[in-house]
């Protein structure tokens, strides 16, 4: 804390604004000081201290004598903080807050938050050094305050208007956002309504609605994210577009399926397919309606689930169950296996190869040793000896 | 003395009137849905407009983004239940949230071997700020909560699990009942538990609270520490206070930036 200066707070010119917080806090190294409530202000050359009380009382330091920054999170304190390192001070420094200090960082802390976007700036500054560019008086640059009596172009006052001025934009922005929004839900509302009115008389006759007015429907329910009232199934399954979608995963998945032993988990899926599209996502449900279809579409690839509620992927051509036949092998050779060993051995994720030895386990060519060290598996001598 | 009602002309009319009236309710439930297909071209439309004048708001204002799904939730819409419905298209709140899901199924899986699939909403949050750079959109712990949720269709086990005023996020379909939970959320004062602790707090009998512990030995969500004064303590990996630092000096940061 001893290399900050007193500072009136006004800007030179060439000098400009960068961002500015509300309730940042500032600690000498670790130790708690009485500068508790402030505002935060970043400029091009200057990180500035300003007492929310007492607005006279600020002090700052130039951006070139930042030396490193940190952002510090704890999960006890839940409060984030920034720590800056600082050069030592030039001898000549003007007075500041502190004499002296045996630290020589400071740690900002973010009450109201706004840490991020402050970080970020204070980064950008930091690199693109626009001091340099801007040459300020000469007073500034060597860290000493402003010096009384010199014409100001521009005042903190100013700028403070500005900003409050944006302010009460941005929040006008919102509020006329929030009443869009509100009239925006009235009318999902009335469609919700129709789809319930809808849905109660397909009910009421069954049969008498043809399976293309029940298509349109289920899609008119997709578009607009309502349930579908009659069965209470996830939105869309049924619909042209997972159809569509079913069998586009075929042509996405059938080579990282053979890579991968012809067995994925849907999370893998999920992750491979949706960093494929860069764009245009699949939702969590769109994948699973989609892969619900595959096998009534005669496609080559399946959904499966487990009795854990893990769900796969396999191509059609993967019999888990032949697989078992090589656990049982590998498990032998081994002489007993958790699923993190079987899983590194056979170059499988550790979720499947969990399944698979359950699996095994389930069909009795294997059974478990459970301990506090973990799940192991042993070959099922009770069968197989005697 | 006329007849009434029976006989094969009566079946007859009535089998017309039947018919009559059937054809009527196809006819209804036609028009109905003509009209819904109306509407949702309306709807498409004020959509679009909103989405024009509104989009950057819920990008970039996590608390704008906050009412939004609340009020959709009152309604009964859910604007994430697919990419192709309108609230995915044309206000992009998609992407946003199913790219977040993958981001968290990453971090979960990369720290899955410390922390046995549990991890604490904070962390999480961390790590996941973390991974997508400093020039990327804010992410709250509600947009995280969301993600979550949705990716629990998946079937992988995600789960939310509340502790202390925050939330365990587990990632592996370990089983966890009421009493590992309860567990763990007395664990949360000091990242460990110990046997007395929660016979005091829980009132337990040993063998219960040994079984539990044995649980989560077992699950990797807890760590053994028999070298610690008095009793042995167990120690959750995923409720370490976490410090994270990333140190950025002058040089790292002229670098990182493009």
């Amino acid at each position: 804390m001893d290399r900050f200066l007193w500072t009136s707070g006004l800007l030179e010119i060439n000098e400009t604004l960068v961002i500015q917080q509300r309730g940042v806090r500032i600690y000498d190294g670790e130790e708690k000081i009485k500068f508790d409530a402030g505002t935060l202000l970043l400029s091009t050359h200057r990180l500035i201290w300003r007492d929310q009380k007492n607005h006279v009382s600020q002090f700052s330091a130039s951006v070139l004598g930042l030396e490193s920054l940190r952002v510090f999170f704890s999960f006890l304190a839940k409060v984030a903080k920034i720590v800056v390192h600082l050069h030592p001070a030039p001898p000549n420094k003007e007075p500041g807050p502190f004499q002296s200090s045996k630290n020589s960082y400071v740690k900002l802390s973010f009450k109201e938050h706004g840490q991020i976007e402050f970080y970020r700036r204070l980064s950008e500054e930091m690199t693109q050094r626009r001091w340099e560019n801007m040459p300020v008086s000469q007073s500034l640059q060597m860290n000493r305050g402003p010096q009384p009596g010199r014409i100001r172009a521009v005042g903190i006052v100013g700028i403070e208007r500005k900003l409050e001025e944006k302010r009460k934009e941005t929040d006008k922005n919102i509020s006329e956002a929030f009443e869009d929004l509100s009239k925006l839900m009235i009318k999902a509302k009335e469609m919700v309504e129709l789809s319930k009115s809808i849905a109660s008389k397909i009910k009421d006759k069954q049969g008498d609605i043809t399976e293309d007015e029940t298509i349109r429907f289920k899609s008119y329910l997709l578009s607009m994210g309502i349930a579908n009232p009659v069965t209470r199934e996830t939105y869309g399954s049924g619909t042209q577009y997972h159809m569509q979608l079913a069998k586009q995963l075929v042509g996405i998945l059938q080579v990282p399926l053979e890579e991968r032993g012809g067995i994925m988990s849907l999370t893998e899926v999920y992750c491979l397919v949706n960093r494929a599209r860069g764009m245009e996502l699949l939702s969590p449900e769109d994948l699973v309606n989609a892969c619900k279809m595959l096998d009534a579409l005669k496609l080559p690839l399946r959904l499966r689930v487990f009795d854990s509620g893990v769900m796969v992927i396999e191509l059609q051509s993967h019999k888990e169950e032949e697989m078992l036949a090589s656990a049982l092998e590998t498990v032998s050779e081994k002489g007993s296996l958790t699923s993190e060993e079987f899983a590194k051995l056979v170059g499988m994720s550790v979720l499947l190869a969990k399944e698979r030895l359950l699996l095994a386990e389930k069909m009795g060519h294997l059974c478990r040793d459970d301990s506090v060290e973990g799940l192991r598996f042993y070959p099922n001598l009770f069968m197989t000896q005697n | 003395m006329h007849r009434r009602g029976v006989g094969a002309g009566a079946i007859a009319k009535k089998k017309l009137a039947e018919a009559k009236y059937k054809e009527r309710g196809t006819v209804l439930a036609e028009d109905q849905l003509a009209q819904m297909s109306k509407q949702l071209d309306m709807f498409k439309t004020n959509l679009e407009e909103f989405a024009s004048k509104h989009k950057q708001e819920i990008r970039k204002n996590p608390e704008f983004r906050v009412q939004f799904q609340d009020m959709c939730a009152t309604i009964g819409v859910d604007p994430l239940a697919s990419g192709k419905g309108f609230w995915s298209e044309m206000l992009g709140v998609g992407d946003f949230y199913y790219e977040l899901g993958v981001q968290i199924i990453e971090v979960c899986l990369a720290l899955k071997h410390r922390n046995g699939g549990l991890i604490t909403l904070e962390e999480l949050h961390q790590q996941v700020l973390k991974g997508r750079g400093k020039f990327a959109q804010d992410v709250s712990q509600d947009d995280l909560i969301r993600a979550i949720k949705k990716l629990k269709a998946l079937g992988t086990g995600f789960s939310i699990i509340p502790v202390g005023g925050t939330y365990l996020i587990q990632s592996v379909p370990a089983e966890l009942n009421m009493d590992h939970t309860v567990v763990l959320q007395l664990a949360e004062k000091n990242g460990y538990v110990t046997v007395s602790e929660i016979k005091a707090s829980l009132k337990w009998e040993t063998e219960r609270a040994r079984q539990v512990l044995e649980h989560l030995l077992k699950e990797g969500l807890a760590w053994l520490d028999l070298q610690a004064p008095g009793e042995a303590h167990y120690w959750l990996p995923a409720l370490f206070t976490d410090l994270y630092s990333q140190e950025v000096t002058a040089e790292e940061a002229r670098e990182a930036l493009p």
